[in-house]
């Protein structure tokens, strides 16, 4: 086993990671599908929302079969490292963030796109003025695509293997502790995961809160 | 608390796990015949797909519910220690003698043995091929420092893959040594992946799919691995069906059917009895 911190260290640094990318992707995609014509957008909706409840070892079982040595990726090797484990959490959170942000967008004013070209802003200014618009919901799409892919243990046990001193995140030493019956180990390993989502929700919370009392006033 | 209720009020009650101080492993359910127990047993039983053939059998003869929990040795051996499972079928001699020298079990007697396989890929970076035993062959791949999967997880196999160690006078440690921390199918997979050798039982070397690895030590008088069913000394336990499966498993009939488990799907026997009879 290692050292609690440096599991945590790792839980923190894959799921924060893939979080970024997975706002990178799931924000501008979710803008997209918002402001999208109405009959594409039925069809690619239900594929976004069926992506927020794939379960996550499912997409674990997909991404270690694209990794594994026999797979179409194998030459990256990839699978049991890091990085692997980052690919599938992307892809866990990217459906959620995605969704939210949809949702986020459209609550708007539905007039509110067509005022703003009206008053001459061009895409980009368009865009950038509804994500501020919406940031409190934005801010909560990056929140539960954290939440999602931290508190995972499908994928990072599929993908990552576990290995102690590589790629072992809090999750799976929860679940490799309960699997010793080393129940007191597991709950102190539970109770740091805990206070660790809480830590990151708090600081992000706070700026959402404060963003939100700034649109109020 | 009291636990002289009706019976649905137990059944409610039982779902608040130990809510009566003692935990009645067979009280969440309407009993069937003789009511249920909890057999706690090693991954790689389970992982055989034994057990799948034993249990329903023993649940018709006998009229015992039987929901089987497959951990490691050590969660098992902790289980039982606990009262929360009526019989155990383990694989970790020391461990359980352990068990039986602190009380909590009634009896413990052999059942099977199989036996354990060193693994590693076809083209062995360490050439622990013909080493005559397993301690030989770890030593082998330590002075390579060949890439080693160990469970790390406490289990039968990996207490047998650190008394490898220790006879071969080797600490292992080191990138090479890659520890999983999982059961042994999920380790064969990852040492599969890895180019890694790994020790195995050698059931679930032949049970598990898509391995990128071959056999290359076995025979050793250093990689026995027996089996022993431990019947658990505790309030709570259904000590009628635990006694009855420990009879039934170490029968004449099931030993027979121990021997013949698995010949027909790897073309040799998987497990050899061991029960006196």
């Amino acid at each position: 086993m290692d050292a609690v911190h440096e599991v945590l260290g790792r839980s923190a640094l894959v799921s924060l990671t893939a979080t970024a990318i997975a706002v990178a992707i799931g924000v501008p995609a979710g803008t997209w599908l918002a402001l999208a014509h109405r009959r594409g957008r039925g069809a690619l909706a239900t594929v976004v929302n069926t992506g927020m409840a794939v379960p996550t070892v499912v997409v674990g079982l997909v991404v270690a079969l694209l990794l594994w040595r026999s797979g179409p990726l194998g030459e990256l090797e990839l699978i049991y490292t890091l990085r692997g484990m980052i690919i599938a959490q992307v892809l866990i959170a990217a459906p959620l963030i995605t969704g939210i942000t949809m949702a986020g967008l459209q609550a708007l004013p539905p007039e509110l796109p067509d005022q703003l070209r009206a008053l001459g802003a061009n895409r980009v200014q368009l865009v950038v003025r509804l994500w501020i618009e919406a940031r409190v919901p934005l801010l909560a799409a990056a929140m539960a695509g954290f939440g999602h892919a931290v508190s995972e243990v499908g994928s990072a046990t599929i993908v990552g293997g576990n290995i102690h001193g590589q790629t072992q995140v809090m999750t799976t030493s929860i679940v490799e502790n309960v699997g010793k019956g080393d129940f007191d180990e597991a709950l102190v390993y539970a109770g740091i995961l805990l206070a660790l989502a809480f830590t990151i929700n708090a600081v992000l919370t706070s700026v959402q809160q404060r963003a939100a009392a700034w649109a109020q006033s | 608390m009291r636990c002289a209720a009706p019976a649905a009020l137990m059944a409610l009650m039982a779902l608040a796990v130990g809510a009566c101080g003692d935990d009645d492993a067979g009280g969440s359910e309407a009993p069937a015949g003789k009511g249920r127990m909890i057999l706690a047993t090693t991954t790689s039983t389970q992982d055989s797909g034994l057990l799948d053939e034993l249990v329903p059998r023993f649940q018709d003869q006998s009229g015992c519910s039987v929901k089987t929990v497959a951990v490691g040795s050590g969660e098992a051996l902790e289980l039982g220690e606990k009262g929360d499972a009526d019989v155990l079928l383990v694989h970790s001699p020391e461990a359980e003698q352990e068990f039986m020298d602190g009380g909590h079990g009634v009896s413990r007697d052999a059942v099977m043995h199989n036996d354990f396989i060193v693994v590693g890929p076809a083209e062995d970076p360490a050439n622990i091929k013909g080493a005559g035993s397993a301690a030989e062959a770890f030593t082998r791949i330590a002075k390579r420092e060949a890439p080693f999967a160990s469970r790390a997880d406490e289990s039968g196999t990996h207490t047998k893959e650190l008394s490898i160690w220790e006879a071969a006078g080797i600490e292992p440690a080191g990138s090479w040594y890659i520890e999983t921390g999982q059961g042994m199918g999920e380790t064969l997979t990852i040492a599969g992946q890895k180019r890694a050798y790994t020790l195995s039982d050698r059931g679930t070397f032949l049970a598990t799919d898509n391995l990128d690895l071959d056999l290359l030590v076995d025979g050793g008088s250093d990689l026995l691995n027996p089996y022993h069913v431990i019947v658990v000394e505790g309030e709570g336990v259904n000590r009628e069906c635990a006694q009855a499966f420990a009879d039934w498993i170490t029968s004449p009939e099931t030993q027979e059917e121990i021997g013949r488990f698995g010949t027909a799907e790897y073309g040799e026997p998987l497990f050899f009895p061991d029960a006196k009879g």
